[in-house]
């Protein structure tokens, strides 16, 4: 378990790198600076530009700028925005609830149906339940977010009016962020003062359902597809048919037999779809005007904002890689031959 | 009267258009503390024979019978719950690859305890206590520490142990061994085999036991079972079915048996395989094999019929023949 846990740390350290060299590069593949961009249609000082860009210091040779960040990067500093000059640390972790709420609802939903939906097809393969669910997970699967999202917009929103278009609650009522989390925030605002914010926690809920819904909807494919494979394959291992062969009641070969091993690799493919979640949360928080990081990303590509993006990538993929080791280590003790190699 | 009685069994695999018949008109009964064999060829219907009767085959093949019962319950009216109640407690079986059949995510005093809290109610101290009695029973060397152990730190041979454990846990009356040693090393099998033999003899329970190893049949079993195709070719007592079997098929399955056969004619066995779901022929079910075949045998098929010592699926046994 242990050896397993060091050559799992020792693929982190050069894939760190390889993120810092991509958003790098990326960010400046695309064509203007912030200088540029700034100015745009106005038309620009060839002197202001290049006095502009020494003092942000992009004047230097690539490597220099790239060595530069990784050197500040070892010393800790993620750098500052160049618009508010806040640092991107702090505008990161003031955006990241509304980003976490959205994300954790879309992931909770989307595990609790899909494996409800796949372990049901399971069972019951080859009936109208199973081709259903075959059927509608592919479509969600190969809907794009941003059609999908669009779409249940103007149906749920715009033509029936069920749920808000945007934003995380209602501007009406007077809820002061305390942990960044609206749900929370909202009920304590509620609590203390219910003249005023009464039915606040339930806007803040009717808020959160749609873009939960669109962001979850592809990891919730995902999930039901690799739940009811892995049910089908585990239904027909030996082990399944001694079970039934002991006279266990059906509950008991299926959650204490076949779904305990059918759910390994599930676990991994849901500690996927945080990686998933994150490239969704980007397109989703702009449909839905939600202020999370995603939202954050897309305006700091728009006005070429070199260290917001960068190290905004950065911390999220960070995250992300991080998830995924813990859900590495997750299979591991779900899993005896792993947990027990020496 | 038997314990087990089983008559005109069919299993059928496949959709109505294009059905498959694995078992086909078998009969078989077995009675209490009685050893019987069944061997055949690989598919020739044994496996699916038993999981019929256990009531494994739910949702994959169809079974009908003129009877099916057990302890003087009739399996085929009972419902699955009440089925429950006997499968793993009064009939047990024990499957081919041990090393496949224990649950890899739970340990094996977990998987011998299952049965006991399941069947018995046992908990607590008690449920140990006894867990750690089977072990020491099929003779599974520091039982206390294997209690603890997880399927993938044990040999095959251990793991049938368990799995023999599991199945006697709470004293059966039909011990089902589906060709128990075929996946084990040599001189595993023999261990296991005298273990099997052993119990059944102590605690006077009936065994079935499937095997291709004839040997073995021959040394322990009271009655035999030979299956052909989803049929029983020949059934009987054993010294007589071994002395004088009358079937062609018996005749050729105990001439590859080292023992019987003398110098070159080793490898006697009939050339070919069992027909499988296309190629079942339309008269006898031997008869593309059959060094005995006459132009009868490819028209129709022979029912069983009775003689003195058993029964026979054959339009001309071989009786004439042995004892001249
Ligand atoms: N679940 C199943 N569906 C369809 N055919 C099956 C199934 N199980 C077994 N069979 C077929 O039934 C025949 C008998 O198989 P089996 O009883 O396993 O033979 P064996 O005598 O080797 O134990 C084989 O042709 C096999 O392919
Ligand atoms: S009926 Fe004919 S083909 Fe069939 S076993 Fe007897 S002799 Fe052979
Ligand atoms: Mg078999």
């Amino acid at each position: 378990m242990f050896s397993f846990i060091l050559r799992r740390l020792g693929v982190l350290i050069p894939t760190f790198f390889g993120i810092t060299l991509i958003t790098f590069a990326l960010i400046r593949m695309i064509p203007g600076d912030p200088i540029e961009v700034m100015v745009g249609e106005r038309t620009l000082d060839p002197v202001m530009h290049a006095a502009a860009m020494k003092r942000l210091g992009l004047d230097q040779p690539l490597y220099v700028q790239y060595f530069d960040y990784v050197s500040k990067l070892f010393h800790g500093d993620l750098g500052a925005s160049l618009k508010t000059q806040e640092s991107v640390w702090n505008e990161f972790t003031t955006l990241f609830p509304a980003t976490l709420e959205l994300a954790l609802c879309a992931l909770v939903f989307a595990t609790v149906f899909g494996l409800l939906a796949g372990v049901v097809a399971a069972i019951k393969r080859g009936s109208m339940f199973d081709h259903g669910v075959m059927g509608l997970s592919l479509t969600g699967f190969s809907m794009p977010i941003f059609v999908w999202g669009l779409l249940a917009v103007m149906f749920f929103s715009v033509f029936l009016g069920w749920t808000p278009v945007s934003g995380r609650i209602d501007l009406m009522f007077d809820v002061q962020p305390q942990t960044g989390f609206m749900l929370i925030d909202a009920w304590r605002a509620e609590l203390l003062d219910p003249d005023i914010n009464a039915g606040a926690f339930k806007d803040a809920v009717m808020h959160l359902i749609l873009p939960t819904i669109v962001l979850g909807t592809i990891p919730l494919a995902t999930i039901a597809r690799m739940t009811r494979s892995s049910m089908l394959e585990v239904l027909r291992e030996d082990y399944v048919r001694t079970a039934r062969a002991k006279g266990l009641s059906p509950a008991r070969v299926i959650f204490i037999h076949t779904l305990r091993n059918a759910l390994i690799p599930v676990l991994t493919v849901i500690g996927l779809q945080v990686g998933t979640l994150m490239g969704g949360a980007v397109l989703t928080e702009t449909i839905f005007s939600w202020p999370g990081i995603g939202k954050w990303l897309i305006e700091a590509i728009g006005r070429r904002d070199y260290p917001v993006v960068q190290n905004g990538i950065l911390i999220v993929a960070t995250l992300v890689i991080l998830t995924n080791f813990v859900v590495d280590i997750l299979y591991g003790i779900a899993n005896p031959r792993i947990r027990h190699a020496k | 009267m038997s314990l087990l009685q089983i008559k005109n069994l069919s299993v059928e695999f496949g959709n109505a258009a294009n059905p498959f018949r694995a078992v086909e008109g078998l009969d078989l009964s077995v009675n209490q503390g009685e050893i019987v064999g069944i061997v055949g060829e690989s598919g020739s219907g044994k496996s699916v024979t038993m999981m019929a009767m256990m009531g494994l085959l739910e949702g994959q093949g169809r079974i009908v019978a003129d009877q099916l019962e057990f302890d003087g319950k009739n399996l085929l009216t009972i419902s699955a719950k009440e089925r429950r109640k006997i499968v793993g407690k009064d009939i047990a079986m024990i499957f081919q690859d041990p090393m496949t059949s224990l649950n890899p995510s739970y340990t094996v005093g977990y998987q011998i305890m299952e049965v006991l809290k399941v069947h018995q109610g046992l908990r607590g101290a008690e449920l140990k206590a006894r867990a750690l009695e089977l072990m020491e029973l099929v003779e599974i060397p520091a039982p206390k520490s294997r209690l603890e152990a997880y399927p993938h730190q044990l040999s095959g041979g251990m793991s049938q142990r368990v799995m023999i454990a599991v199945a006697l846990a709470c004293n059966p009356k039909l011990l089902i061994a589906d060709e128990p040693t075929t996946a084990l090393d040599v001189t595993i099998q023999a261990q296991i085999m005298d273990l099997l033999v052993n119990l059944q003899k102590e605690r006077n329970m009936a065994l079935l036991m499937i095997t291709h190893d004839l040997a073995v049949i021959a040394e322990v079993a009271h009655r035999v079972a030979v299956m052909y195709a989803g049929q029983v070719a020949e059934e009987g007592v054993v010294p007589q079915l071994f002395r004088q079997p009358v079937h062609p098929y018996t005749q050729a399955l105990l001439s590859s048996i080292p023992e019987h056969s003398k110098g070159a004619h080793r490898l006697s066995t009939l050339p070919g395989i069992v027909p499988g779901q296309y190629d079942r022929p339309k008269g006898c079910l031997l008869s593309p094999r059959c060094p005995h075949v006459q132009p009868r045998c490819r028209d129709e098929r022979p029912a069983i019929t009775p003689h003195q010592h058993g029964a026979v699926r054959c339009f001309y046994p071989l009786f004439d023949k042995e004892a001249s």
